[in-house]
């Protein structure tokens, strides 16, 4: 296959996988600022979706405000954040163009037709709507595209440097995810369960609810939800597809199909291994979010070997 | 769809009975079915000077256009016979130039010409094919005549079209065609990469085919895609071929592979920077000299354009006799050339009935059409003629043929014409049918999509099957 065909189906999946992340995120979010707790604290929820200073200008540059219209007016429909789901859904399209002739009519059906509905939505009509109904039409529509590349596409190349794409992306977004909360663990010292019981329960409960593993939470632990844990079950344990565990053995599975002999296989392999050593307690001790840290940045040195071992960047 | 006497045409017939049962709401429903179709299949193009990223649909319109066997036959054999004259052509300006020395054609309109390629000069071509694709545009006139109106011998488009059009009418009207004996256009893609496998450098078995596009934001990128997907070969960019030790390589997962024939549908001027446009970041360093070297076979060749000038247009028919000792099929529309001073003069004083065109000009873009123009346009194109006589060409406005068309008013008249699709490789041959393009404005002569043109089905009826009994 061409590489730079590899390289628009890593990307196209990327883009397709970001935009449901970012609605699963935003989704959270918006529900907590719903909540009683949070009121009069929301400027503080939604500014802690902007990570970097140049994130911040950018959407400073636009709204003088951190506040639930205009981060949402920005972060799904504007066209100049190349973040927003609009940006996303556009270039996973734009991708899927470039490459749709290795990919199946259905494919193209979908994500054209999901762009085409996006690309006329405004912000009226996501009132309109209501936030969450439109946010879940989005996360949706990613299902169907995700059941389309599966239920249609020839198991060959192209599947796998699609689902490589699929994985890697969704991998970053929970450690993304997690690693947004991780300033609010304390190394040392013991936690007084009475005073962040409840604000645990909302916070992490909706964390575990937008990457749908509050059930399974509930079914393993068999109890309140405590931080230390949501962490565990969302990088440590292999049977929740958003996981990055479950992620990461998926990357390995690809890799290894497609060159079992390669530095981004042998790197797989490792950033699997830290995986299977991690014991949650050690983690917390040394400092959670520079284990996040450290495994972002081990993902995104993979991804860079992938391109180079498949020669999408020269 | 009448004949001139008034009746409706034999091949309308059957669809002439058919299309009075149909209610107009009906009609209208199928043919917004058919925008959401073409939309959805992302059958889109850009129009030039549009808003970036601009993706507009060409208006498809639901009734098709129906020609008779005994029509297509000589169409097809007319069709073949010319780009078999054009191919002829082509080997002799690049090799002895007979055709010059025996005073049919003029030296400088040949070497002078802005797509003639010297760099093509002496080079043996497998199977002497220059033009493997080409496009010959035709209009009816009367209920024997069919002129040409221009020949594409570049990188003709339009042929996704003739096959997407085809399959939206099977969609949206399977009736139809349960009981009509239309002939099928589906084997296009099969015999495109055909007749690109036959022309592969010598000694190469299995040869490796790509299509070349300019990218994704070309304005037939879609058609790109389209064929390449239905050939099943790779849809390459120029950043995807490199040259070494003068062969030519795609970059692929598995490191470089080597490519035999380029399907390409990038223009001459783009192809090699080394050679041509020094800009351009479309093409492939060092490609012509691949060519040269007989390891790559670009088809079309570079240099083609040289033949489908509107000023060689006029030579064609000279060309069919020289070449192939045969009288013409199809017949040219009667054209003055404004570089004589005869023609000049004529133009001059009747260009109220004339269509003026620049000489390279296409999609419609820079022409005057006489009866439709102001006077302030008509001054405009005197001066515009005076100024560079070489530059243009004029023909009589022609009684088109039209066509029932579904516009805002009902079912209405439109003038068409017709692109059938020419194959040169082993052998060279017609798909039966073609990219029928409809002026939708009433009384408009001009197709071109760019200009609000729309397309239509193109029906080729095939003949009578007549069994034999056996014994």
């Amino acid at each position: 296959m061409l590489s730079s065909t590899a390289e628009n189906l890593f990307w196209m999946a990327r883009y397709m996988e970001r935009s449901e992340n970012t609605a699963r995120l935003l989704t959270g979010l918006y529900h907590m600022s719903l909540l009683p707790a949070r009121r009069g604290a929301q400027a503080g929820l939604w500014e802690g979706l902007f990570q970097s200073e140049a994130e911040r200008n950018a959407y400073l540059a636009k709204y003088d405000a951190f506040k639930t219209d205009p981060v949402l007016t920005y972060m799904v429909l504007d066209r100049e954040n190349p973040s927003s789901i609009r940006s996303c859904v556009w270039s996973a399209r734009e991708n899927v163009r470039a490459t749709r002739h290795v990919l199946t009519t259905d494919m193209w059906e979908t994500i054209n037709s999901t762009w085409l509905d996006i690309a006329k939505t405004t912000y009226a009509d996501m009132l309109d709507m209501g936030h969450h109904e439109f946010l879940e039409w989005i996360k949706v529509r990613s299902h169907l595209f995700r059941g389309v590349a599966h239920g249609t596409m020839r198991r060959g190349e192209a599947f796998e440097f699609w689902r490589m794409g699929v994985f890697i992306e969704r991998a970053e977004n929970t450690i993304r995810l997690l690693a947004a909360r991780a300033h609010t663990f304390k190394p040392t010292g013991p936690i007084s369960r009475e005073d962040t019981a409840t604000l645990d329960y909302y916070q992490w409960g909706t964390l575990l609810r937008s990457v749908n593993a509050y059930k399974a939470y509930r079914e393993i632990y068999k109890s309140q939800i405590d931080p230390r844990r949501v962490v565990e079950l969302l990088t440590l344990n292999e049977e929740i597809p958003r996981s990055v565990m479950a992620c990461v053995e998926e990357i390995c599975e690809v890799l290894e199909g497609l060159r079992p002999r390669s530095r981004c296989f042998e790197q797989s392999r490792d950033l699997l291994n830290r995986l299977q050593s991690a014991r949650i307690d050690r983690v917390y001790r040394t400092g959670m979010a520079r284990f996040l840290e450290d495994y972002r940045a081990g993902l995104h040195d993979l991804s860079l070997q992938i391109q180079k071992d498949f020669l999408m960047i020269q | 769809m009448h004949a001139a006497n008034g009746d409706i045409r034999a091949a309308y017939r059957d669809y002439s009975a058919w299309l009075t049962d149909q209610s107009l709401e009906r009609l209208r429903q199928k043919h917004a079915q058919a925008d959401l179709l073409f939309r959805r299949l992302g059958i889109t193009f850009t129009v030039y000077g549009e808003d970036e990223g601009g993706e507009r649909l060409i208006p498809f319109d639901v009734i098709p256009r129906i020609i008779s066997h005994e029509e297509w036959s000589v169409l097809e054999r007319g069709a073949i016979q010319r780009v078999d004259a054009l191919n002829a052509f082509l080997h002799d300006i690049y090799h002895e130039q007979e055709i010059i020395r025996a005073g049919i054609v003029p030296a400088e309109l040949v070497m002078t010409n802005e797509a003639f390629q010297p760099q093509m000069l002496g080079l043996d071509l497998p199977r002497r094919v220059y033009a493997h694709v080409s496009g010959v545009d035709v209009v009816r006139v009367d209920d024997k005549t069919f002129y040409v109106l221009e020949d594409n011998v570049r990188t003709p488009s339009g042929v996704s079209y003739m096959l997407e059009n085809r399959e939206t009418m099977m969609r949206l009207f399977p009736d139809l065609f349960a009981q009509s004996v239309v002939a099928p256009v589906d084997r296009y893609a099969e015999y495109l990469l055909r007749s690109l496998q036959a022309v592969a450098p010598a000694g190469v078995d299995d040869p490796t085919v790509v299509l070349m596009t300019p990218g994704q934001y070309n304005s037939a990128y879609f058609e790109h895609a389209f064929l390449a997907m239905e050939m099943g070969i790779e849809l390459v960019e120029g950043r995807d071929l490199f040259v070494d030790s003068g062969s030519m390589f795609m970059r692929t997962t598995e490191g470089p592979r080597r490519v035999d024939v380029i399907y390409r549908r990038v223009d001459d001027g783009f192809i090699d920077p080394l050679a041509f446009n020094p800009d351009s970041a479309l093409g492939v360093p060092g490609m012509l000299s691949v060519v040269r070297s007989g390891r790559v076979t670009v088809c079309n060749a570079m240099g083609t354009g040289v033949a489908d000038d509107k000023a060689m247009y006029c030579f064609v028919p000279d060309m069919i006799r020289f070449y192939l000792g045969e009288e013409p099929v199809l017949q040219n529309v009667p054209t003055y050339s404004c570089r004589k001073p005869d023609d000049l003069k004529y133009v001059l004083d009747n260009i109220a009935d004339l269509v003026v065109k620049e000489v390279h000009g296409s999609g419609g873009y820079g022409m005057l059409v006489g009866p439709k123009a102001t006077k302030a346009e008509c001054d405009d194109f005197k001066r515009r003629l005076k100024a560079e006589p070489d530059n243009y060409i004029a023909q009589p406005t022609l009684a088109l043929s039209t066509c029932p068309t579904l516009v805002e008013e009902g079912i209405a008249p439109r003038h068409v014409d017709l692109r059938p699709y020419v194959l040169s490789g082993e052998k060279t041959r017609v798909m039966p049918g073609g990219l029928t393009r409809v002026a939708l404005k009433p009384g408009s002569l001009v197709v071109n999509s760019s200009q609000g043109g729309g397309t239509k089905d193109t029906w080729v009826l095939e003949a009578p099957v007549v069994i034999e009994e056996e014994e």
